[in-house]
């Protein structure tokens, strides 16, 4: 029991010094709870994490008397519900409370916005069969439950955690290339940062356009190329930080990023390339016909599998991270925590590694399709 | 896939294009451009130094080349000039020598003659003051002999006799 308290002491040292801050709010409940509770406690903690968020909440914890406490600060709420509603995200209390605009309710649950009543009453519409039950919005947000509420969804373009990481990105870069920039005025050759980052916009160049795209032509692809490869480095960076946030694996980024591909890929499309898909040369005319759906479909699988592989491989990594990092807390042992600790170290190191492979994939498939795009007839 | 599409939220999508449309439009106008622009004129700056200091090294090249060059022709005709010089030099010698020789030779022959004048002249000279002499000694002798009769006498026989044998 003694060995035991002091391994939970030092998980709780550790996860400060890795500073996975948060996993501390399980500490309080550990004591009274089984080592099966425990389990689909991270796993809870492992999807809440996962998922993006109303609030910015730095870490949380779970006071004696079982109030949660949350530390952080709100963010506004936007909804498009019959007009725009707009109010703080402090008042749906993290989900425990209801919020009140314009003489609609609306309540938090499972991370999203629902259309309520003034208590805040979720009612499920019993899908899967199951029958219908209601859940007080107040109680446990975290049990995972398979059937969906039947409350209007209101459309919500809410500035949620993401966003406001996103934001903080895109002026991060925006100053950092600006500095960069500016400081070519006076100097030819780099200083400061742009010691570091101007070797990387020549890779960019040299490695990912120029031989994908071709010498000619790469030149209007550049800034696309160098803002996605920048965009998801640092943020799969950021991401990996104690108070990152994770934006990559939100299928709706790499949805958008996907997208930008994608557009740009078709309305770049010469000639060549639309012959290539509708009417394949140096094939007989029946294989012609056959070609022309699989290329069309070929055109949103290429973008689709950078969508899924970008947010795959992000989700991945932070799921099995954060899994080893529990399972500091099942073993609480000597043994098993030190090895789950040392496993999580390395899985970090592999993750640094995995965020910049992404932005290189990521922006080496986009600049290979630029290249199928504009590519010339050479038959 | 269908908790990849539950998990879907539009705003984030929404928010995560705008923001990406953004700071791509920023970048490009502020960063993007000015860094590609300062990089690729520093590479072409770096690419026409290196091409004129190719050129340069090429150019001295070819000036040590022509030096070499000319050196070498100075030394040949330095050498030309060497040799003629000599040349000229033993032809003026061997001329002065011949020049000489005839000279030497011409000069001996009028000592020679001067000489066989000079003795003849002497030798004429010596023959008259010999002659004079002899008379002059003969004047005397035959005063001195004169003055005697006997002695006169003599004499006539003696020189008679003389003469005969002769």
């Amino acid at each position: 029991m003694r060995y035991s308290f002091f391994s939970k002491k030092l998980v709780a040292v550790t996860l400060l010094i890795t500073g996975f801050v948060s996993a501390q709010s399980h500490e309080g409940e550990e004591v009274e709870t089984g080592a099966h509770d425990l389990k689909t406690q991270i796993k809870e903690y492992i999807d809440h994490h996962l998922l993006d968020s109303h609030d910015f909440t730095l870490y949380s914890y779970t006071t004696d008397e079982g109030e949660h406490k949350y530390i952080g600060f709100p963010l506004p709420v936007i909804l498009w519900d019959n007009g725009l509603k707009v109010f703080s995200s402090a008042q749906l209390e993290h989900g425990e409370g209801v919020a009140e605009a314009g003489g609609n309710y609306y309540a938090l649950y499972h991370n999203k916005i629902y259309k309520t009543d003034a208590e805040g009453t979720i009612n499920f519409g019993g899908h899967h069969g199951e029958e219908t039950h209601e859940e007080d919005a107040f109680g446990e947000n975290l049990v995972v439950d398979d059937s969906h509420p039947s409350n209007e969804k209101p459309l919500d373009f809410s500035i949620t955690k993401n966003v406001v990481f996103i934001i903080f990105v895109g002026l991060l870069m925006f100053l950092m290339f600006r500095g960069v920039a500016n400081n070519y005025k006076k100097n030819s050759l780099p200083k400061g940062v742009g010691r570091v980052l101007e070797p990387l916009v020549l890779f960019v160049r040299d490695e990912i356009a120029i031989p994908n795209i071709g010498d000619h032509k790469y030149k209007k692809y550049m800034s696309y190329l160098l803002t996605v490869f920048f965009f998801v480095w640092i943020i799969n960076l950021l991401g990996l930080t104690p108070l990152g946030v994770n934006v990559t694996n939100n299928i709706a980024v790499t949805f958008a990023l996907a997208l930008i591909t994608y557009l740009i890929t078709t309305f770049s499309g010469n000639k060549n390339y639309w012959k290539h898909i509708f009417w394949m040369p140096g094939v007989p005319a029946p294989m012609k016909i056959i070609l022309a759906p699989i290329e069309l479909l070929g055109t949103f699988i290429k973008p689709f599998s950078l969508m899924i592989r970008l947010y795959a491989n992000i989700t991945a990594g932070h799921v099995v991270l954060m899994s080893i990092i529990g399972l500091m807390f099942i073993f609480q042992n000597w043994i098993g925590s030190p090895l789950s600790f040392v496993l999580a170290f390395a899985l970090s190191l592999l993750e640094l590694l995995v965020a910049a492979l992404q932005a290189y994939i990521f922006t080496m498939l986009s600049a290979l399709y630029f290249g199928m795009a504009v590519e010339e007839d050479h038959h | 896939m269908e908790k990849l599409i539950e998990q879907f939220s539009f705003g984030l999508f929404f928010w995560q294009l705008l923001l990406f449309v953004g700071l791509l439009l920023l970048l490009r106008k502020y960063a993007w451009k000015p860094i590609l622009g300062a990089v690729e004129k520093r590479e072409e700056g770096i690419k026409d130094a290196l091409e004129a200091a190719e050129a340069a090294k090429k150019e001295m090249q070819n000036v040590t080349a022509d030096s070499e060059k000319l050196l070498k022709e100075a030394k040949a005709e330095r050498d030309v000039l060497l040799k003629e010089a000599r040349e000229i030099k033993e032809s003026i010698i061997a001329e002065a020598k011949e020049q000489a020789q005839i000279e030497g030779d011409k000069v001996i022959k009028q000592a020679q003659a001067t000489i066989e004048a000079e003795k003849k002249a002497a030798v004429a000279d010596i023959k008259a003051q010999v002659a004079n002499l002899s008379i002059e000694i003969a004047e005397k002798v035959i005063k001195e002999e004169l003055s005697n009769k006997d002695k006169q006498l003599k004499l006539v026989d003696d020189m008679l006799g003389d003469i005969k044998l002769n």
